[in-house]
C-alpha cells in the first residue's frame, strides 16, 4: 500500500512540474502575442502528427537516454557529473574514428567502434574519478573543464586528421553503422536507427546493474553513506572511479549514437552539443530510474523536434520552446515545493 | 491555582495509532517535572501537543489555570512556553548572539544593533548562570555550549515554561552536571521545566514530580523524593528490570584479542594510542573505561582497519591483522558495533534487510557469480529480524525509520550473527531506553559464554562496571591498570581514569 502510495507520488510530482512548465509557457505565448492553443497543438503535431515527426523524435530520444543514465548512474552512487557533455563528445569522435578507418565485418566493426566509444567515454571519466578517489578534487569542478578538453581536443583532431569535406569527416562504413534503411522506410526517412533499442536495453542494463548485481549493492551503498561502507569492508576509493567510468561509458556510447546512428559522421562543434547537459535535466525529470529516465527523453526529445513544426506552422518562435523547457526543468527542480505542499495537505486531512 | 500547565486526558491520533490515550499532565509552578517513557511511548506527541504542533482530538490544555487554544508555536510561545529542542536549531556560521536574536533582532534606523543585543545577551546569561561568549561563532563552541545558546534562545523570547527534549543525549557527564546546575538556578529564577527523558539517574538528579507514559497511556505522577529508580523503570516499562546484569563467573580460556606497543594518531597527527598493549582472551568480557578522547575511538578503529596504525601489532586468534583492509578483518572474525551507529552502523536510506546483510552481502548464498539474490538476502533478514526481536514494519522498510534501540538491534544482530572470535562493542546503549539497554547488555554476556572474546568500551560507568569481568583503564592513550571490577569502587576507577594511582595498585594488573 505504502509503496503504491510512492509511486504514485513519484509519478504525480513530475506531471505537475510538466503541466506547471506547460502552463507557464502558455503565458509567455499570450504575451508574446501567440495563441498558445495553436502553439500547442502545433508542438503535438509536430510529434505525433506524421510518422516522420515520429520517427526523428524517437531518433532525438536516442542519445538523451543514454546521457541521462549517464547521469543519474553517477548521481546514484554519490557522484555528480557534469562532465557527460565532454565523455559523450569523445564517444562520438572515438566511435566514427574506427567506424571510418577500419574495414571490418559488420559482426566484429560495429561493436568494437561502439566499444571504443564506450571506453573513450570511460577515460574521459576516468580522469575526474581517479582524482577524487585520491586527491579529493571535486568531480564537478574537474568535469566541466573536462568538457572544454573534449571539445577543443576533438574539433582539433577532427581538423587535422580526419576532415574530409568542409567541417566534417568521411562517413562511416556501412559495417559500423546503426542505420536501417527498414527503419526509415517505416518512419518515412526519418533517421530514426537500431541504436533507439540500445538505448532501450540500456536502461534495463542500468536497472539491473544497481539493483540487480553485487557491485552494484555496493555502489549504492557508497552513494548514501561512504563511511558505513568502508566499515562494511567495501573499497570506496575504488567503487568512486569505477562508477565515473560507467557512467562515461554511458556517456560514450551516447555519442557514439550520434557518430554510428544519427549523422554517420563527426563534425568540427561551434560549441557544445548540449545533449550531456540535456542528461541532467533528463536524469532530475526522471527521478534517476530506468523508466523515468525513458519518459523524460521522450518528452526533451519531443520538444525539441514539436518545436520545428510549432514555428513552422503556429509561427512560435523556437526560442519559445527552450523557454518552456527551461521552465519544466526549473519546476521539476523546485518539486520539493510540490512535495511539500502534497505532504501538508496529507497531514492536515489526517490531522483532522 | 498551584499548576502552571494543566493537559487533562489529551488524547492525540495517527493513522492506525493512538500516540496519547488520554495522558494527563499536571506541572507545579517552580518544580522540575520529568515526563518519563521509552522511545515510542508519546512523549514527543505530548509535548508537540502543548507546543501547537499538533492538535489535539480530545482534552484541555491550561496555562496559568486559563483554558488556552494553542493552535501552532507562536501561540505557544505567546504563553511563555519555550522548546529547547535535542537536535539544535542553530546556524553554524552565526554568533552566539546573532543566534539567540534570530527573529527578534533589535533594530535601529533599520540596521541590527547589535551591540544592544550583545548586552542583553549578557545580561540573561549572567542572570541564569548559563556562560556563553556572545561573540562566539557556534560552530566554534563545544556541543553543552551550543545547548545553552537553544535555553538562551528560549529565555530571549520570554519563556517561563521551558521544556527540554532529551537534553542529556549528547553530552558528556560533566556537561550533564552542569546542565543540572543550570535548570536547578531557572527554577530558582522563577521558571518551571519539563524534562523529557528515558535516563532514571538523572529524574532522581533533578527533578522534583515524574509523570511516567507507556505505550501511549499515562500510568502516573509520582513524588521523586518517594520513589527510586527501580520503581520508576517497572512503570516505564511494565515489568520489573534489572540494573544488575545477571552473569555466571567468567571462564576465560584462549588469548584472542592480542595487542602489542600499539601507537595509532588521530586526525590532527598527535599520538591518540601511546603503546598500547592489551590482551582479551576467548570467555571474557573486558571493558575499557576512560574520559572520552583517551584514545578509545582511535583503538577500536586501528583494530577494525578504519585507521592506520603507526607501530605495534594486532593479532586476532594468532592473525595478524595490523593494517588490514576491513573486510580482511571482518574475515579474520572481528564483529564490530560501531560507536556512531549512524555514520558507520547503518546505510540509512537502505531497507532493514540491506544493512542485516551490509557484512556478507558478497558471499554465498546471497551473491553468485556477481548477481544479489534479493529473495535469499531477505529471507536471512527476516530470520535475524525476529531472533533479535527488531521492531520493523517489515525487512523491505527504510533503516531510517526505525527507532535508535531497533536500529541498533539490527546492527547487533548483524554484528552478533558473524560469529566473530572478537566482538568489539562501542558505546553499545548510548541513547537507548532500558529496555533495549537490557537486551544489549544480555546479548554480550550471552556471547561471552558461548566462548567468545568480547571488547567492550563504554564512557558510562556503571555499564563497563555491571557488564565487564576486567576493566582496562585507559589514559592519555596507554592501559594505566587493569582491575576487578567487583574489588573496584566508582571512586577509585574515576580517580585512575583521570591518571591517578591506587594504592593497592598492581593488584591484578598486566
Amino acid at each position: 500500500m505504502k509503496r503504491v502510495k510512492e509511486a504514485l507520488s513519484n509519478l504525480i510530482v513530475p506531471m505537475i512540474s510538466i503541466s506547471f512548465g506547460f502552463l507557464a509557457g502558455a503565458i509567455i505565448m499570450l504575451l508574446s502575442g501567440n495563441n498558445p492553443v495553436t502553439g500547442y497543438v502545433a508542438l503535438l503535431q509536430g510529434v505525433f502528427g506524421e510518422i516522420y515527426y515520429f520517427g526523428e523524435t524517437l531518433r532525438m530520444m536516442t542519445p538523451l537516454i543514454f546521457s541521462g543514465i549517464a547521469v543519474a548512474f553517477a548521481f546514484r552512487t554519490g557522484l555528480l557529473n557534469i562532465g557527460v557533455e565532454g565523455q559523450l563528445i569523445v564517444g562520438w569522435l572515438a566511435s566514427v574514428a574506427v567506424g571510418s578507418m577500419f574495414d571490418l565485418p559488420m559482426i566484429l566493426h560495429l561493436p568494437l567502434a561502439l566499444l571504443v566509444g564506450a571506453v573513450a567515454g570511460a577515460v574521459w571519466g576516468f580522469i575526474p574519478g581517479i582524482l577524487k578517489a585520491r586527491l579529493h578534487v571535486h568531480e564537478v569542478i574537474v568535469t566541466i573543464m573536462m568538457n572544454y578538453v573534449a571539445l577543443h581536443v576533438s574539433n582539433y583532431i577532427i581538423r587535422t586528421y580526419m576532415l574530409a569535406s568542409g567541417q566534417r569527416s568521411d562517413y562511416v562504413s556501412e559495417t559500423a553503422s546503426l542505420s536501417s534503411e527498414f527503419l526509415r522506410g517505416m518512419t518515412d526517412f526519418s533517421r530514426l536507427h537500431w541504436g533507439f533499442f540500445l538505448a532501450i536495453a540500456a536502461c534495463f542494463v542500468m536497472w539491473f546493474f544497481l539493483w540487480k548485481t553485487t557491485k552494484g549493492y555496493e555502489l549504492r551503498s557508497a552513494g548514501y553513506n561512504q563511511h558505513a561502507s568502508s566499515y562494511a569492508g567495501m573499497n570506496v576509493k575504488t567503487n568512486i572511479v569505477m562508477s565515473m567510468m560507467i557512467s562515461g561509458a554511458f556517456a560514450g556510447l551516447g555519442g557514439a549514437m550520434e557518430g554510428l546512428g544519427t549523422y554517420n559522421y563527426v563534425q568540427i562543434l561551434q560549441g557544445f552539443t548540449n545533449l550531456g547537459f540535456d542528461g541532467i535535466a533528463v536524469a532530475l525529470l526522471g527521478g534517476s530510474t530506468s523508466i523515468g529516465i525513458f519518459l523524460a527523453a521522450f518528452l526533451f526529445g519531443g520538444l525539441k523536434i514539436g518545436s520545428s513544426n510549432m514555428q513552422a506552422t503556429a509561427g512560435v518562435a523556437p526560442e519559445l520552446v527552450e523557454i518552456v523547457i527551461a521552465l519544466i526543468i526549473f519546476f521539476v527542480a523546485s518539486s520539493y515545493f510540490i512535495r511539500w505542499y502534497l505532504n501538508r495537505r496529507q497531514s492536515k486531512k489526517e490531522g483532522k | 491555582m498551584e499548576y502552571v500547565i494543566e493537559m487533562n486526558d489529551i488524547r492525540k491520533e495517527f493513522p492506525g495509532i493512538v500516540a496519547n490515550d488520554n495522558i494527563t499532565l499536571q506541572v507545579k509552578q517552580g518544580e522540575i517535572h520529568a515526563l518519563l517513557g521509552e522511545n515510542g511511548a508519546g512523549k514527543s506527541t505530548l509535548m508537540n501537543v502543548l507546543f501547537g504542533l499538533y492538535q489535539p482530538e480530545k482534552g484541555e490544555i491550561k496555562v496559568r489555570g486559563k483554558k488556552v487554544e494553542i493552535t501552532d508555536p507562536n501561540v505557544a510561545n505567546d504563553l511563555g512556553i519555550g522548546m529547547v529542542h535535542q537536535h539544535f536549531m542553530l546556524i553554524d556560521k552565526f554568533t552566539v548572539t546573532e543566534n539567540i536574536i534570530l527573529g527578534l533582532e533589535p533594530s535601529r534606523y533599520g540596521t541590527i544593533d547589535l551591540k544592544k543585543a550583545e548586552k542583553e545577551v549578557a545580561r540573561i546569561s549572567e542572570q541564569y548562570g548559563l556562560r556563553v561568549d556572545p561573540k562566539a561563532k557556534v560552530e566554534e563552541i563545544s556541543v553543552g555550549m551550543q545547548q545553552r545558546v537553544e535555553i538562551l534562545k528560549t529565555l530571549y523570547r520570554g519563556a517561563e515554561i521551558l521544556i527540554f527534549d532529551e537534553p542529556t543525549a549528547v553530552l558528556t557527564p560533566q556537561e550533564i552536571k552542569e546542565l543540572i546546575d543550570i535548570m536547578k538556578k531557572l527554577i530558582k529564577e522563577g521558571k518551571s521545566i519539563i524534562l523529557i527523558t528515558h535516563k532514571l539517574k538523572e529524574i532522581m538528579a533533578a527533578c522534583d514530580r515524574c509523570t511516567v507514559i507507556r505505550r501511549g497511556r499515562g500510568i502516573g505522577t509520582v513524588e521523586v523524593a518517594k520513589t527510586n529508580e527501580n520503581e520508576l523503570a517497572s512503570m516505564m516499562v511494565g515489568r520489573e528490570i534489572s540494573f544488575k546484569v545477571e552473569k555466571a563467573e567468567a571462564d576465560p580460556t584462549d588469548v584472542v584479542l592480542n595487542i602489542k606497543d600499539l601507537v595509532v594518531k588521530d586526525t590532527r597527527g598527535v599520538d591518540a594510542v601511546n603503546q598500547l598493549n592489551l590482551e582479551v582472551k576467548a570467555g571474557e568480557i573486558v571493558g575499557i573505561a576512560g574520559v572520552d578522547g583517551n584514545g578509545q575511538t582511535e583503538l577500536i578503529e586501528a583494530i577494525t582497519g578504519l585507521r592506520k596504525a603507526e607501530s605495534g601489532t594486532i593479532s586476532v586468534s594468532g592473525k595478524q591483522l595490523t593494517n588490514l583492509p576491513p573486510r580482511k578483518v571482518t574475515e579474520a572474525g572481528v564483529g564490530h558495533i560501531p560507536e556512531d551507529r549512524h555514520k558507520y552502523g547503518l546505510v540509512l536510506d537502505f531497507t532493514v534487510g540491506e544493512n542485516i546483510l551490509l557484512q556478507t552481502y558478497y558471499r554465498k548464498p546471497y551473491s553468485k557469480n556477481g548477481v544479489l539474490y534479493y529473495p535469499t538476502m531477505y529471507e536471512k533478514a527476516r530470520k535475524l529480524i525476529e531472533e533479535y526481536d527488531v521492531r520493523t514494519p517489515s525487512e523491505k522498510t527504510l533503516a531510517r525509520a526505525l527507532s535508535g534501540g531497533n536500529q541498533q538491534k539490527a546492527i547487533i544482530a548483524r554484528e552478533v550473527d558473524r560469529s566473530p572470535n572478537l566482538l568489539i562493542a562501542a558505546q553499545p546503549t548510548r541513547g537507548l531506553d532500558v529496555g533495549a539497554i537490557e537486551f544489549i547488555h544480555r546479548k554480550l554476556v550471552e556471547e561471552r559464554d558461548k566462548g567468545r572474546a568480547v571488547l567492550l568500551v563504554s564512557l558510562e560507568l556503571d555499564e563497563v562496571r555491571n557488564v565487564s569481568d576486567r576493566i582496562a583503564v585507559v589514559y592519555e592513550g596507554k592501559i594505566v591498570a587493569i582491575v576487578d571490577p567487583k574489588t573496584t569502587s566508582e571512586q577509585e576507577l574515576g580517580l585512575l581514569m583521570a591518571g591517578g594511582k591506587l594504592e593497592k595498585a598492581g593488584e591484578s594488573g598486566s
